[in-house]
């Protein structure tokens, strides 16, 4: 019988100094300590019904990953989380896991869950260190002789084609823009999932024979159904995320110093306006207003902050309880100085010769909550104040592109743009295409993408099986 | 990696370059544009597709010298290499319901309204063309323009070559001579573009310009080029880049080109060891 570790706690995830940290680019996170590692694996209680394992959308044998990280067999245990999860790395850090597989944790019952994600990454970290890490790649042991392709190199796309090339497919992934990762490397910034590590993953994933081919607008170098019919695929996966920017279309937006979160953080991450000898402009004046209360404003909000914004506001209508932020980012952002004005509502951007001057906004109230039992945010009459500002962030979510849409005949969408898609098999109106993460959801988690990209890959070889 | 078959300077200021990309070539119509990054450090700047040739698979590009990204690009020599080029972007430019076609080019804008030149006067159209420049030594695609129009009218702003005057002025001569068009296309700078489409509005002629504002990824995903057409916001990479310019914000639009100004001065003056 291990060792067990009663300590309510989790064991502390050492973290830059947040008054350093806010002027570098570096990760806030350094990771634990195989000592630490050992100390926090011993917290599991290896759980005969392991409630941990449901919560998770890719299924990781958790208590058994955590009891080989206990006995120090730090290869094992990345065996049997490779099992079930390609990017163990990438999981360990952008996971949502107080929503998931630590929510169920009976260690939460008395005190905080095992600290599942900060295990997962210590393993994947302690692999990816390893000079032969690609070189030990597992390669496919059976070749079946077909093509599958996979638009977009995201968290669903990687999944998808990672499965579906140890299965023995010839895999392609088209990329549109000129580095693989999508959101992994435009949007998460360096910060919290350092570049080298989706780099290593990829490298892997070249390794094990998928062929990814970047600067490949699908829709319009080359269609979908020419893809199928001319270039001899015969499954598709569409992991093409959810890019489109959402605006509030309130007046003043078109103003010079207001951005989409996107615009901002792809000018930050992949086209790094944080290093000088990149040739990236970047604007944001002394004063930033980030509108919004998810990961993305977070993100934005901090990257400026590094940047050397004087001040930086998270502006959100509703109150912290509703923010779709992860606690852990709220905390950080808060440590690293972000002024948080919550229930607050942007209602105009104020403007001198063009350029942003300031954000009028309204004090808003949470109502009692409605049959749906979420509390909405009513304004409270003439509570307008003007936020002072030199631009403003529109962090207010995403919506699929519709360029795969409007260049596939046939091919289903709902009212917000979604593509429509069997929720356990991915596959669209059209047989051979399947769909997965935020391009068939809307915009949501690294995960749950993942978790599409998986259940596809497997409906893929069931279909091509036939 | 893609390669350049071969580079011409047209004038000074403005080079060519033919790029080895026979997948962009196979698809891409006038009207559509590409992104390229010269290097790992650079930036993506869009430029407008000028020419093409399928069975050889390659697309030409016309580029002006005006920042750190056309500097750098222009070091590139025949036989050299483009890290990144993607495209065909945008939408293709619209065709139907002309027969009388009037195609303005201002500048670096002929470079972008030869291809459409050459389109309409292949499918039989009559079109005149209007090409503007500042002085003669900056004329280039005279003689290309020539043979893929009806009517070929320079202007210039100090009269060393062709006729003196703003294009407004030979447009507006044109059309109160009876010209009759149907359809104005008016490429080249934001404010040449919103004069001539005042001018055209006059008459109810219908106008198509053609943007080619800031942005980064080319797919939708930025919206770093919005700009207001008809009191509505639109991406010019997907809904774009031509526009009813009737309807467009050309005040808007000029606002945000000037976005980046300062720093690309900086840049681009550090680039050419200019002080």
């Amino acid at each position: 019988m291990a060792k067990i570790n009663m300590t309510p706690e989790k064991t502390k995830m050492p973290e830059q100094d947040p008054d350093i940290r806010n002027r570098n680019f570096l990760e806030v996170a350094t990771g634990y300590t195989p000592q630490m590692a050992q100390e926090e694996a011993q917290r599991c209680l290896n759980c005969k019904h392991k409630p941990c394992v449901s919560g998770c959308p890719v299924n990781v044998n958790i208590p058994s990953f955590i009891q080989a990280v206990a006995q120090g067999d730090i290869e094992k245990a990345y065996e049997i989380i490779t099992k079930t999860n390609s990017l163990p790395a990438i999981c360990g850090r952008v996971c949502p896991q107080e929503t998931q597989c630590e929510l169920p944790c009976v260690r939460g019952i008395k005190g905080e869950p095992v600290a599942i994600g900060r295990l997962e990454r210590y393993v994947a970290d302690y692999m990816l260190a390893k000079e032969t890490f690609i070189a030990d790649t597992p390669k496919p042991t059976v070749k079946k002789n077909k093509k599958v392709a996979v638009i977009g190199s995201g968290p669903a796309g990687l999944t998808a084609a990672s499965d579906l090339c140890d299965m023995g497919y010839d895999v392609t992934i088209f990329e549109a823009l000129h580095k693989a990762g999508g959101v992994l490397v435009y949007g998460i910034p360096e910060f919290r999932l350092p570049e080298s590590i989706v780099e290593k993953e990829i490298e892997r994933l070249k390794a094990k024979g998928v062929c990814i081919e970047l600067n490949m607008v699908i829709g319009k170098i080359i269609s979908i159904q020419e893809l199928h019919e001319e270039e001899g695929f015969e499954a598709i996966f569409v992991g093409t995320g959810a890019g489109l920017p959402n605006f509030m279309n309130i007046p003043g937006e078109n103003l010079n110093g207001v951005f989409s979160a996107n615009e901002f953080l792809t000018r930050v991450n992949l086209m790094k306006a944080y290093d000088p000898s990149y040739d990236t402009p970047i604007y944001f004046g002394s004063h930033v207003a980030v509108v919004g209360g998810g990961n993305v404003a977070m993100d934005a909000a901090r990257a400026a902050k590094r940047l050397g914004a004087e001040q930086v506001y998270i502006v959100y209508r509703r109150s912290e309880q509703e923010m779709p932020a992860r606690a852990e980012e709220v905390h950080h952002a808060k440590e690293e100085g972000i002024e948080f004005r919550l229930l607050t509502n942007p209602t105009k951007i104020l403007g001198e010769n063009g350029w942003v001057t300031g954000m009028e906004c309204v004090r808003m109230q949470l109502s009692e909550p409605g049959p749906d039992g979420r509390r909405r945010p009513v304004v409270i009459p003439g509570s307008e104040y003007v936020l002072k500002t030199t631009s403003v962030i529109m962090a207010i979510g995403t919506s699929p592109n519709p360029l795969i849409k409007s260049t596939t005949e046939g091919l289903e969408t709902n009212k917000w743009g979604c593509i429509v898609a069997d929720e356990e098999t991915g596959q669209t109106s059209i047989p051979y295409i399947f769909a997965g993460g935020d391009a068939v959801t809307g915009a949501a988690t690294v995960i749950l993408a993942m978790g599409a990209g998986k259940k596809a890959a497997a409906a893929i070889d069931k279909y091509l099986d036939k | 990696m893609y390669r350049i078959l071969e580079r011409k300077d047209l004038n000074s200021d403005v080079v060519y370059m033919k790029v080895d990309a026979p997948a962009v070539a196979k698809k891409c119509e006038p009207g559509q544009f590409i992104i390229l990054r010269v290097d790992e450090t650079g930036e993506r700047i869009p430029l407008t597709i000028s020419d093409y040739n399928r069975e050889e698979g390659w697309v030409s590009i016309i580029f002006q010298k005006v920042g750190k990204t056309t500097y750098l690009l222009d070091t590139l020599q025949q036989g050299d290499y483009i890290l990144d080029f993607v495209g065909p972007l945008g939408i293709a430019s619209h065709t139907d319901n002309m027969s009388r076609v009037c195609v303005v080019g201002g500048g670096l804008g002929c470079a972008i309204a030869y291809p459409q030149a050459k389109k309409l006067f292949g499918m039989g159209l009559h079109v005149d063309v209007i090409a503007g420049f500042r002085n003669k030594s900056l004329v280039f695609l005279q003689e290309e323009m020539k043979r893929n129009s009806t009517n070929y009218y320079l202007m210039t702003d100090d009269g060393t070559a062709g006729e003196k005057g703003m294009v407004t002025k030979k447009l507006k001569e044109l059309i109160e001579g009876g010209a009759n068009y149907d359809t104005v296309i008016a490429i080249g700078p934001v404010v040449m573009m919103k004069y001539v489409s005042l001018l055209t509005k006059e008459y109810n002629i219908k106008t198509i310009v053609s943007m080619n504002p800031i942005m980064i990824d080319g797919t939708g995903m930025c919206g770093g080029c919005r700009l207001t057409v008809d009191g509505q916001t639109k991406f010019a990479c997907v809904d774009g880049p031509d526009f009813d310019g009737h309807k467009v914000d050309f005040d808007g639009l000029m606002q945000r080109l000037s976005m980046y100004k300062e720093q690309e001065k900086h840049k681009c003056n550090l680039f050419r060891g200019i002080e």
